[in-house]
């Protein structure tokens, strides 16, 4: 506990927990609508998590995380559709699938020296190679799609009945909403242990200046594999959320390069390298996303939504490069300090 | 201490370092020194392992260490600081030094302490606490000697660490690796034009021209030698 708030004023921790209280109480005021957004602001707050781990810590751009979402999405999917084995026993080969692909991917980036941009279209690559290769694969259900066993909308209210929902992510809204605020949670103190650490300080240091770090006597090849491998396994959670969430898996939409970017934009918006921007910008380009295209609609102007995600982006990139939560906690005075300044 | 024989490293044909060898005695200050585009520096490289020799070895107290990788060869003991310096410019002036004190370091609460007895010694004040990018050029260069003293290293590889220094602050510097190198036995190879500096530092001086060795021996025998003025100054023309 000391170190998950070390340094942090006072004001910002208590204002912190009171946002997630607050968020924790959502499900009793709102419902259907207002919950499957805060569902989609915390899907995407893991994945910008995730991705952030690699691009905003470690300094590598992937711009193929949709791989990560898709093989969590699909291992867990497909032993619930062949086996009937649950989202939580799915989890870990999702983790093993997605952290092994990271590794082999990572390895054969940085192994032979392909850094940057170079890697960022290596990744691309392999999130295509992968989408081809799954739209052929019948046992998967191939470019047709799997499905999942959609039951229990509605559920008893005693403790079994909930206790199973969650267990077998089978219920209502409330339930998924709950799973993933807590998965949302779980992503940020975990990233804001690993950032205290020896791990930490070395993805940092790689971050600023390679040959520098090495110098120092870091091994940046094992410790950008770990950033690879950490990253992707957070992202294939967010899959196993989505598979059972959403109960319909394509390879055509799930690996594509459109969720990729969708789930960086949040961060690049909130702020890269910081622990709140990913959370901050899947909120706040979750909710512009969802009022826009209600605007669309009631004045009939498609390409609205995309034309002012464009100019947002120019905006912040303009005005805010370092993203809106840097500017925010300035703003309300919640800078962390300085160990010993 | 430290040993290079028979270095070679070309690039592309153009022979950058040419079948060099010399030493660094355990607990001596060497330096190394020649006109611009000697290849000094690659011979840096070609040591910490950031460049790969065609031929040649690199002896660390009689081990073999040639082709290691740069983390290698800062944990057998070589630190080294970069003629361009290298900060970690998002990060502040100690959180620098404390991921080099992270090599020799149990956790980040040890680096933390070993940063801050580093920063001391190298008369870090109110700076320590600013972002690395905020630093001047003196400071940045300060900097690099404290990131890589941090590592603890047994031989220190300085790449002219005093160039653009102001001579108080050259004499400054020179005070700190003379301590260094008494109080805890620290050996020290460095490269640098301020001859001030080589003179007041170092026992044995080697001079390399286009990668290869032209003189060495003690810094008042080398600079009256006749090709070391030659390499300098151009001959004269008969």
């Amino acid at each position: 506990m000391r170190s998950l708030f070390e340094g942090v004023p006072a004001r910002a921790a208590w204002g912190l927990v009171c946002v997630i209280v607050l968020l924790y109480l959502a499900p009793l005021v709102f419902g259907g609508y207002v919950l499957s957004v805060l569902i989609l602001c915390c899907y995407l707050a893991v994945l910008g998590q995730a991705w952030n781990v690699m691009m905003g810590f470690a300094g590598q751009l992937s711009l193929g995380h949709a791989l990560y979402i898709g093989l969590g999405a699909y291992a867990s999917g497909a032993l619930f559709f062949h086996f009937g084995l649950g989202p939580w026993i799915g989890l870990i080969p999702a983790f093993i699938v997605a952290g092994a692909m990271g590794a082999l991917i990572g390895w054969l980036g940085f192994r032979f020296g392909i850094r940057g941009v170079y890697f960022a279209l290596l990744t691309i690559a392999f999130a295509e190679f992968v989408r081809i290769l799954f739209d052929h694969w019948g046992w998967i259900g191939g470019s047709s799609g799997m499905f999942l066993l959609v039951q229990n909308r509605n559920i008893d209210m005693d403790a079994a009945s909930i206790a199973n929902a969650f267990w077998t992510l089978r219920g209502p809204n409330w339930v998924f909403y709950y799973v993933i605020l807590t998965g949302m949670v779980a992503c940020l103190v975990t990233v804001r242990l690993l950032m205290r650490t020896r791990v930490g300080y070395y993805w940092l240091a790689i971050r600023e200046d390679q040959e520098a770090a090495q110098a120092m006597g870091i091994n940046v090849l094992r410790y950008k594999l770990l950033a690879v491998v950490i990253s992707a396994m957070m992202t294939a959670f967010g899959g196993v959320f989505y598979a059972f969430y959403n109960n319909t898996l394509y390879p055509e939409s799930i690996f594509s390069i459109d969720r990729s970017i969708e789930l960086l934009l949040g961060v690049i918006i909130g702020g890269i390298g910081t622990l709140f921007g990913p959370i901050l910008g899947a909120f706040a380009l979750t909710w512009l996303g969802e009022g826009l295209s209600i605007t669309q609609e009631w004045f009939d102007i498609a390409g609205l939504k995309l034309l002012t995600y464009g100019v947002a982006m120019l905006a912040i990139i303009l005005f805010r490069p370092a993203g809106l939560w840097p500017w925010l906690r300035r703003l309300l005075g919640m800078e962390e300090r300085r160990p010993d300044a | 201490m430290l040993e290079v024989r028979g270095l070679h490293k070309s690039f592309r044909g153009l022979v950058a370092v040419n079948e060099l060898s010399f030493a660094v005695a355990k607990g001596s200050i060497g330096a190394l020194i020649g006109p611009n585009g000697a290849g000094k520096t690659t011979v840096f490289n070609l040591i910490t392992g950031a460049l790969r020799p065609d031929r040649g070895q690199v002896l660390l107290d009689g081990k073999d260490i040639t082709g290691r990788r740069p983390d290698q060869a800062c944990r057998d003991g070589i630190g080294r600081t970069f003629q361009v310096a290298k900060p970690l410019n998002d990060l502040t002036v100690e959180e620098n030094v404390m991921i080099g004190a992270l090599r020799a370091a149990r956790g980040v609460a040890e680096a933390r302490v070993e940063a801050r007895r580093v920063l001391d010694l190298l008369a870090f004040g109110r700076e320590a606490t600013k972002p690395a990018h905020e630093l001047t050029l003196p400071d940045r260069k300060r900097l690099e000697v404290a990131k890589a003293l941090a590592t603890k290293p047994r031989i220190l590889l300085l790449d002219e660490v005093m160039a653009g220094l102001r001579p108080t602050e050259t004499d400054q510097m020179v005070e700190v690796f003379r301590r260094l190198n008494q109080e805890t036995g620290l050996t020290i190879l460095l490269i640098e034009h301020v001859m001030r500096a080589v003179m007041a530092l170092s026992g044995h001086v080697t001079v390399i021209n286009y990668g290869s060795l032209i003189a060495e021996g003690p810094p008042d025998q080398v600079v009256r030698d006749q090709a070391v003025l030659d390499c300098y100054l151009g001959q004269e023309a008969d």
